[in-house]
This record gives structure tokens, C-alpha cells and sequence, in this order.
């Protein structure tokens, strides 16, 4: 399978699972709200151009903000990741090669420490920036704090659970190919 | 001239990403609860239909639970019911023949037609829900919904084709005027986004006697809900002590987590009374504006 079309069933994969199962099931506490489909933008090869991370960036929130009838709030936690997704990678690419030797940032590619470091800043930015927008139309900080905590430790639980459950496959990159 | 061609390709993500969440931003700010956004209605078609097909399985596994609920309130005896009506006085129509009003003499003023829930959510801080009618069924903005069990659940408040929105109870942005059973007193009431299973009601004076269980009714002054309907019960009465009033929590009739069929009801005056109100204001601003 190409990576055009791997990605293209990823995003609707990631799109039903957190319309209709996410955001529909009962959650455990009125604090944690749980949020998995950023992992779509995460998981998205290297290669990929700044510019185009931006649009399937913004085109993934907005197709969920449409679902769930908040236009712009997920859009907008959304383009934030994509933006901030190369700054992070870079911190951790290996510095005596020209880079990674995977595909795709993964816990193989990256080694898990670095890839555990990776999800958190970026669940982190995105679950703070979306509930701060939604906090400056009500709501305490504290709460908002507390929210942000929890959502965060959630995703990066539901993240760890689908980097086990679903492990890629991904080849090794050689010079050959 | 060069130099700024070279600053916006060496920057040109940064502004790519600026544009993008001014746009993101300027759809989150300028959403309003009224949003009429022609986009909202077309993307409105397009979630509803993959929300119809999810809930033709999901619909599956309440069908027990549902059908109990449906046959015990059914939209023909809704549609019996007394205070649908207003009695016209005999001598008045005869002066307005044209007025239509069926052979017992009796004006209709709510109508109720029946939906089925597509998708709903009870987890976030704005919950709507999807409905599987719209403008081709008569449905529009701003009229009432209720529950199966007929329970007050929300309004409709953007209309698409054949699907439309409606904003629940539980949603921070929802106000509106209740009254108490026992007294007819009226207060508001809204939703802290919190606790699912508590709505606040305020606007009692202390001087009344409230007590848990007691029942809150639709007020008399809204142009969306028929009067004296079903919106919850007492659960908590709170004393604020800064002012004079109760802080009274409320349990919603309407088990929002498990919608599936609930009632949509039109109010026959409703253009002519919004017209009226808002020509009102138009006559009284023009004249202070005039002296």
C-alpha cells in the first residue's frame, strides 16, 4: 500500500473513531474529555512538506469540528501540531545521520523514550489550546488546568494502547531503493 | 522589493500558519448561538447522512428501551391534548372568518410531528443533537423539542434540508425562562457544563418554600415551548448567600445519553409574534430617536 492511500484511510479511521466512539461513549469523569485523532498528524511520514502538514492539518479538524458542529476549535488545536510537529521531531533526530531511518516517526524509529517525549509535548499543546479556547468562553482555571492534565494522560494512554495494538510495519530505508 | 519576496518564501509556513488559525479563529469567534452559516447547513447533509447510516445499527440495540418509552406518550395523543388549543370566542369569529379553526371551534397553536435522534453527544460543553428532519418537513429554527417520554430536551437552531441541528439542554450557551409547578414562580435556567445530571435554576426568591422533588415546567413566556410542559425535577436546593435567591439543581426529565425519538413542536403564531416583537422595538427605538 502507497502512503497516499495509507493515510487516506487513516484519517477516516481516526475521523469515525473519535465522532462516533470517543465523543459518544459516556466518559469516566466530567474532567477527562478523551481526544486520540491528532494521532493522524503525528503519525504522518517524515517527508512530509511543512506546507502540506499545515493543510491536512487544518483539513482533519475542520472535518471533525463539522461532525461535532464547533467550527474552528479542533481546526485550530489541529494547525498548531501540524506546525509545531517539525521543531519537536527535530529535537530528537539523531545528529551523526541525515536523519531517521523509518518512514514514519514510531516508538521503532525513534526508540520509545523519544517517541513517549514526542506525544506528550504534542497531546500536551493540543489538548491545552483546545480547551483554552473552549475556556475563554466560560469556565475556571483550575478546572481548566485540571482538564488539560487529565485529557493529556488519556491520549497518551489511548496512544501507547494503538502503538501495541497496531504495530506498524514499517521498512527499513535503505540506499538501494 | 526583492527583499520582500525573499522574507515571505523564507517565512512562508509561518504565514501559511498564521492565515490558517486567523481563518480557524474567525469561525470559532464568529459562531454565535444563532449561527447561520450557510456551511454549517450543507455540511449539516453531509454528517447527516453518515450519522443516518451509524444509527441504523446503533439504533439496533435500544430498540427495547425505546419502544417502551414511544408507546407511552405517542405523537397522535400529544397532538389531542388540550392546551394545544386556544378557544376562539364566538363573537370574534365572525369578524375574522378567515381564521382556520376546525369544527370544534378551537384554534390550533402547537403542532408536533415526531423525529428520530442521529447523533447525539451529552460529553462536551456545547451538545447538540442531529435530526433526521428538516426544512422539507416543515421543520424550522427556534422551534421546541421534547423527548419521548416528554421530557423538555432543546431547540432547534440551524435547519438543513432534510437534517437539522438542535441545542440540548446541556449546552453552556442554552438560557431559558422555566417556571415551579407549585408556585408559578419563573426563573432561568442553564447548564454550568460540568455535571450531565444537574442543570442550575436561579431567579427564586428565598421567600418561597422549595423542596426536593419538586416539579419545573416550561415558563409561560417563551415563543419556542408550549407552556406548563415537563422539564425536570428538584434535586438539591442551594441557598446563595450573596443574594436573595435559591440556587435550585435540577434534573432533566430527558435521558440525554439515550435519545432516540423525540418530538418537534411548531408553534403556529410563531412569525406573527416574532414580527410583532421586533416591529415593536423598531417603532419604539424610531421615536426616541426622532425626540
Amino acid at each position: 500500500m502507497s502512503d497516499l492511500v495509507k493515510n487516506i484511510l487513516r484519517f477516516f479511521i481516526f475521523v469515525f473513531i473519535q465522532v462516533y466512539i470517543l465523543d459518544v461513549m459516556p466518559h469516566l469523569h466530567e474532567l477527562i474529555t478523551p481526544y486520540l485523532y491528532f494521532l493522524f498528524i503525528l503519525w504522518l511520514p517524515f517527508y512530509i512538506k511543512r506546507g502540506w502538514l499545515l493543510v491536512l492539518g487544518f483539513v482533519l479538524g475542520l472535518t471533525i469540528d463539522y461532525f461535532l458542529m464547533t467550527p474552528g476549535l479542533h481546526a485550530a488545536a489541529c494547525v498548531l501540531v501540524a506546525y509545531l510537529r517539525p521543531f519537536v521531531i527535530n529535537l530528537f533526530a539523531p545528529k551523526d545521520a541525515s536523519g531517521f531511518n523509518y518512514k514514519e516517526p514510531s516508538p521503532k524509529a525513534m526508540g520509545w523514550s523519544a517517541y513517549s517525549l514526542y506525544a506528550i509535548i504534542l497531546s500536551f499543546l493540543h489538548n491545552g489550546y483546545l480547551l483554552f479556547l473552549e475556556w475563554l468562553s466560560f469556565g475556571s482555571f483550575i478546572v481548566f488546568l485540571m482538564k488539560v492534565i487529565s485529557s493529556t494522560a488519556i491520549s497518551m494512554f489511548m496512544i501507547y494502547i494503538a502503538e501495541l495494538l497496531f504495530p506498524r510495519k514499517l521498512r527499513y530505508k535503505t540506499n538501494v531503493a | 522589493m526583492r527583499n520582500v519576496f525573499l522574507f515571505i518564501r523564507q517565512f512562508s509556513v509561518f504565514i501559511a500558519f498564521l492565515i490558517l488559525q486567523i481563518i480557524c479563529l474567525y469561525l470559532l469567534f464568529t459562531y454565535n448561538r444563532f449561527h447561520r452559516t450557510k456551511g454549517l447547513g450543507v455540511a449539516g447533509e453531509v454528517t447527516g447522512y453518515f450519522n443516518k447510516n451509524y444509527n441504523n445499527v446503533q439504533g439496533f440495540f435500544h430498540l427495547r428501551e425505546e419502544n417502551r418509552r414511544v408507546h407511552k406518550m405517542n405523537d397522535s395523543l400529544m397532538n389531542l391534548l388540550k392546551n394545544n388549543f386556544v378557544k376562539i370566542d364566538s363573537l370574534d369569529s365572525l369578524v375574522r372568518e378567515t381564521v382556520p379553526f376546525d369544527t370544534t371551534g378551537r384554534q390550533r397553536i402547537y403542532k408536533w410531528r415526531s423525529a428520530q435522534v442521529l447523533y447525539t453527544t451529552v460529553n462536551n460543553d456545547k451538545n447538540y443533537l442531529q435530526i433526521n428532519k428538516g426544512s422539507n418537513d416543515a421543520i424550522g429554527d427556534d422551534m421546541g423539542v421534547f423527548s419521548s417520554n416528554g421530557g423538555l430536551v432543546g431547540k432547534v437552531v440551524n435547519t438543513g434540508k432534510n437534517f437539522s441541528e438542535v441545542m440540548t439542554l446541556l449546552n453552556v450557551m442554552n438560557k431559558l425562562s422555566v417556571q415551579v409547578q407549585k408556585t408559578g414562580r419563573a426563573g432561568m435556567l442553564s447548564w454550568d457544563g460540568t455535571n450531565t445530571t444537574e442543570l442550575d435554576m436561579t431567579g427564586i426568591p428565598r421567600t418561597d418554600t422549595i423542596r426536593k422533588g419538586d416539579t419545573i415546567l416550561t415558563g409561560n413566556y417563551s415563543l419556542s415551548y408550549p407552556p406548563g410542559k415537563w422539564v425536570g425535577t428538584v434535586t438539591r436546593v442551594l441557598k446563595d448567600e450573596s443574594s436573595n435567591f435559591y440556587l435550585l439543581k435540577i434534573k432533566p426529565a430527558a435521558n440525554f445519553g439515550s435519545l432516540q425519538q423525540v418530538f418537534v413542536v411548531e408553534n403556529m403564531n410563531f412569525i406573527e409574534q416574532k414580527k410583532l416583537n421586533e416591529e415593536t422595538i423598531k417603532k419604539v427605538e424610531r421615536k426616541t430617536d426622532r425626540k
